[in-house]
């Protein structure tokens, strides 16, 4: 073996490489199993499998996956424990996406390229960052993310504060407020803009009497005090500015998809939902990659993210087993306002299986009125709506009545 | 009489760039200087918050000190950067004119930059301009092309010097503010929150606080009013948009909004200009911002894709003065270096070249040494990074890919981060995109098991 080194003990090929071992990784990596594809290679860049889930302290996981309810860590344990034997790499770094499932990686043993006949792209969503919020004030240490808050209570143990204040209320700003009981911290108040929760109701009930946190709606952040330490946040409620003491400001919820690799690539970035565009095999612009779960979209439930994962996994078995992909031109989904974004953002006609076409869309605003889909002028499919923003909108089509499509628009009709 | 905890020869308080390159040379002369520094690590203060470029003085004004030291600095930095391993991203840079007045006045900006010895600045039409930077907006009508401005890092070069200066025998104390001073039979002795310090010399290098310092010697003659400049960061594909430093044509008052990469593979638009008497509180807010982004974008359009990844606000240590207020005062054997706003990371080596010889001629002493080179890892995006290049590396921070052997390295050694501010400024490290979302809770576990040790 003149000439070795460590780098060449480990296969830098495989059918179907998987990049993210959150709930879409693992599932599809799992889904291929149980089909019997074996030659799958997981990229994680954390030192252990599970994704967003091994920080989740709390209930709410795989009761439809595995048909009980878990708690975070839990889950992701048992998503890991599906895909035993399969070749799971973790502490391994992705640097760059290159066309035809060439994956340019680094681990120990120092940067190699691994490729894949399919590459799955599994990579997640986060939320945004004070910097994006462009929120007013100096660099005071005591704000972050739930992301980082969690790692620290349910990885490390630790307390980073005593009576900090959550921005945000959606599923995970309620989430964030399990994680605080957990270090047996009560915020002192959870800060919405809107006039009313983002989440699901009875998220901001829960929030109020059984843990004892006041919910403030119509309430703006408009600046954070302090220098070296938080000390305070400025709110504007509607009538003047009021001064909030407290020590932390936990930024929940925003989440965008965790694209840092794709948009350098040449795969191509839809500007709606932030993620690569796909098709409805969940196919990118470059027939190699696919992609599921949160990096689709940013956030949505791991169990969603499961079935994404799962969904996949059917798609690349049917690529692999046909190995020329269609010669139709892919033809663009359009939308436009309030539609924030629809995915599948676009469609191959060709559509030879029967197999029904999913379709997920958002709205900018609170809307009512009707949703249709038509194809080539003339209204195929159509329902009333009444959405809210955060709230995934879905719905299928049986695939024939996109069959032949050269135009495709999604549009609501208000009122 | 108290009692003093330390002593030196030479105290040169505040740690920012300026303060950092004269302790280095002072000490490759053997004097063997003492800096101290009020926050947890240096650069804490006005040091922190600069647009890192490396400026030839083109547009200085004529025949002043800050241009002779800009050049100085210039040429100085060029000469040691290999040795102590400092990046230098050759960007060039573009006085921008976006309308008929601006495009006016570009002559006049040539003729200023060959007056001030830089003689290979010239004005290049619409065509070419466009050819070198094809994302600017339609409307850029010319420019004024300066070959020899350039992309630096702020934060490696003044480590750099620090670390050059503690081989040669300098020492540094951190967290030590000094706040008072008495002159007595020729040295002094300074109260400081680290104890009393006794001082042959004091170099007042406080910039956001030089005139506060400089009562400590004499009534002070300029006042210290912070000039916030806030900066918004875009995510690095947004690097590719602009290849020179992107220059406004310049008012009396500030050198106006830049467009440039940074040596960290971003891209940065700013500062806004904001005078305030707040000497530390460096805020950013949401309409300044904005401004910055809509300005970006009338620039260079297609900003409007691009994500924001970063934002923050530097204090610059403006005085009612134009020029550097440095001064030696013999008879109270004390130095003033005040008044060093924007142009300190450039003029810092030749600050350090005049204070050195107003110090030789002062108080005599000193013979160089044969530099002892104090190389720092490298953090520019434009050089091989230690993820890209080095087995057995373990990355932390995943979106500026900073490696757990940088943290690990900054961390100890002889000159250790002092701060999480200190680290992030060593490594990068959650100053990315996500801010901290994946690795926060690492790197600060990181950090403060490293502080409490």
């Amino acid at each position: 073996m003149s000439g070795a080194n460590a780098t060449s003990m480990k296969p830098t090929s495989a059918e179907v490489v998987i990049i993210g071992s959150g709930p879409a990784g693992l599932s599809c990596a799992r889904a291929l199993k149980q089909a019997g594809l074996k030659d799958i290679i997981i990229l994680e860049r954390e030192a252990e499998a599970g994704g967003i889930p091994r920080h989740c302290g709390h209930s709410g996981y795989g009761l439809r996956e595995f048909s009980r309810l878990m708690q975070g860590p839990d889950y992701a344990r048992r998503l890991v424990d599906e895909v035993e034997g399969l070749d799971l790499r973790t502490r391994t770094t992705v640097l760059g996406l290159k066309p035809n499932g060439e994956v340019r990686v680094t681990d120990t043993h120092g940067p190699m390229t691994v490729a894949g006949n399919k590459v799955l792209l599994a990579l997640g969503a986060r939320e945004a960052p004070r910097s994006a919020r462009l929120l007013t004030g100096a660099r005071p240490q005591g704000i972050m993310n739930t992301g980082m808050l969690q790692q620290m209570v349910y990885l490390q143990g630790r307390k980073p504060f005593q009576r900090p204040v959550v921005i945000g209320t959606e599923l995970v700003s309620f989430s964030t407020l399990v994680t605080l009981r957990h270090i047996g911290v009560k915020p002192v108040a959870m800060i919405e803009a809107n006039d009313r929760i983002t989440a699901r109701r009875p998220g901001d009930l829960i929030a109020r009497y059984l843990l004892g946190v006041p919910v403030l709606l119509d309430t703006k952040l408009i600046r954070i005090l302090g220098i070296d330490r938080v000390e305070g946040i400025e709110v504007d409620r509607g009538h003047g500015v009021e001064r909030i003491v407290c020590d932390g400001v936990i930024l929940t919820g925003r989440f965008r998809p965790e694209t840092a690799l794709v948009v350098p690539s040449e795969l191509v970035v839809d500007t709606g939902t932030r993620g690569p565009r796909i098709d409805q095999n969940m196919r990118c612009s470059d027939p190699s990659y696919f992609a599921a779960g949160n990096v689709l979209r940013g956030i949505e439930t791991a169990g969603q993210c499961f079935r994404e994962g799962a969904a996949a996994a059917g798609h690349i078995l049917a690529a692999l087993r046909e190995p020329t992909p269609s010669s139709h031109t892919l033809i663009p989904v359009r939308t436009a306002a309030p539609l924030s974004y629809v995915y599948p953002q676009c469609i191959d006609p060709g559509l030879d299986t029967d197999r029904p076409v999913l379709f997920k869309a958002r709205v900018t605003q609170a809307t009512r009125g009707r949703l249709t889909v038509s194809v080539n002028g003339q209204t195929v499919w159509a329902r009333s709506i009444d959405a809210l923003p955060e709230r995934r909108i879905g719905w299928q089509l049986p695939a024939g009545r996109l069959r032949g499509a050269e135009r495709i628009d999604v549009n609501i009709n208000e009122g | 009489m108290t009692t003093s905890v330390d002593q030196a020869g030479i105290v040169i308080i505040g740690g920012g760039v300026v303060g950092c390159a004269i302790f280095r040379r002072l000490a490759m002369l053997g004097l063997k200087p003492l800096l101290l520094e009020a926050g947890g690590d240096i650069l804490s203060g006005a040091s922190k918050g600069n647009s890192a470029l490396l400026h030839t003085g083109f547009d200085a004004p004529a025949d002043s000190l800050e241009l002779a030291c800009m050049q100085a600095g210039h040429r100085e930095y060029l000469e040691i950067r290999d040795r102590l391993n400092l990046p230098l991203v050759e960007s060039t840079a573009l006085v921008v004119a976006w309308d008929d007045e601006q495009l006016a006045k570009l002559p006049g900006i040539v003729e200023k930059a060959h007056h001030n010895h830089v003689a290979d600045v010239r004005q290049i039409d619409r065509n070419d301009l466009k050819r070198r930077e094809p994302h600017l907006a339609d409307h850029a009508l010319g420019a004024v092309l300066v070959p020899g401005e350039h992309i630096i890092d702020p934060w490696s070069a003044p480590l750099a010097y620090v670390q050059q200066g503690i081989a040669h025998g300098g020492r540094v104390i951190r967290r030590c503010r000094v706040t008072d001073g008495q002159f007595d039979k020729g040295a002094w002795t300074l109260e400081t929150t680290a104890g009393t310090i006794a001082a042959g010399i004091v170099i007042n290098t406080s910039g956001n606080y030089g005139d506060i310092v400089e009562t400590i010697c004499r009534p002070s003659p300029f006042k210290v009013t912070p000039r916030k400049g806030q900066f918004v960061v875009f995510d690095k594909p947004a690097a590719k948009l602009a290849q020179a430093i992107i220059l406004p044509v310049p008012t009396e008052r500030t050198k106006g909004i830049v467009i440039c990469r940074t040596a960290f593979g971003n891209l940065l638009v700013g500062p806004t200009a904001e005078d305030q008497e707040d000497r530390a509180l460096a805020e950013v807010d949401e309409a300044m911002l904005r401004h910055l982004i809509d300005k970006g974008r009338e620039m260079i359009p297609a900003l409007a894709q691009q994500t924001v990844n970063a934002v923050y606000a530097g204090l610059r240590p403006a005085t009612q003065f134009k020029d550097y207020q440095i001064e030696a005062l013999p008879e109270r054997r004390w130095v003033t270096v005040a008044g060093i706003r924007s142009t300190g990371l450039t003029g810092a080596l030749g600050i350090a070249q005049h204070v050195t010889e107003l110090h030789q001629r002062h108080f005599g002493g000193g013979t160089m040494a044969e530099p002892i080179w104090t190389p720092v890892p490298n953090i520019c995006e434009y050089r091989p990074r230690p993820y890209q290049t080095e087995a057995g590396t373990d990355i932390v921070c995943h979106c500026e890919w900073v490696t757990r052997q940088e943290v690990t390295a900054a961390l100890g050694g002889s000159f250790a981060a002092g701060d999480l501010g200190g680290l992030k400024r060593r490594t990068r490290c959650m100053m990315g995109r996500c801010q901290g979302f994946y690795c926060g809770a690492e790197v600060t576990r990181l950090a403060e098991s490293a502080f409490a040790s």
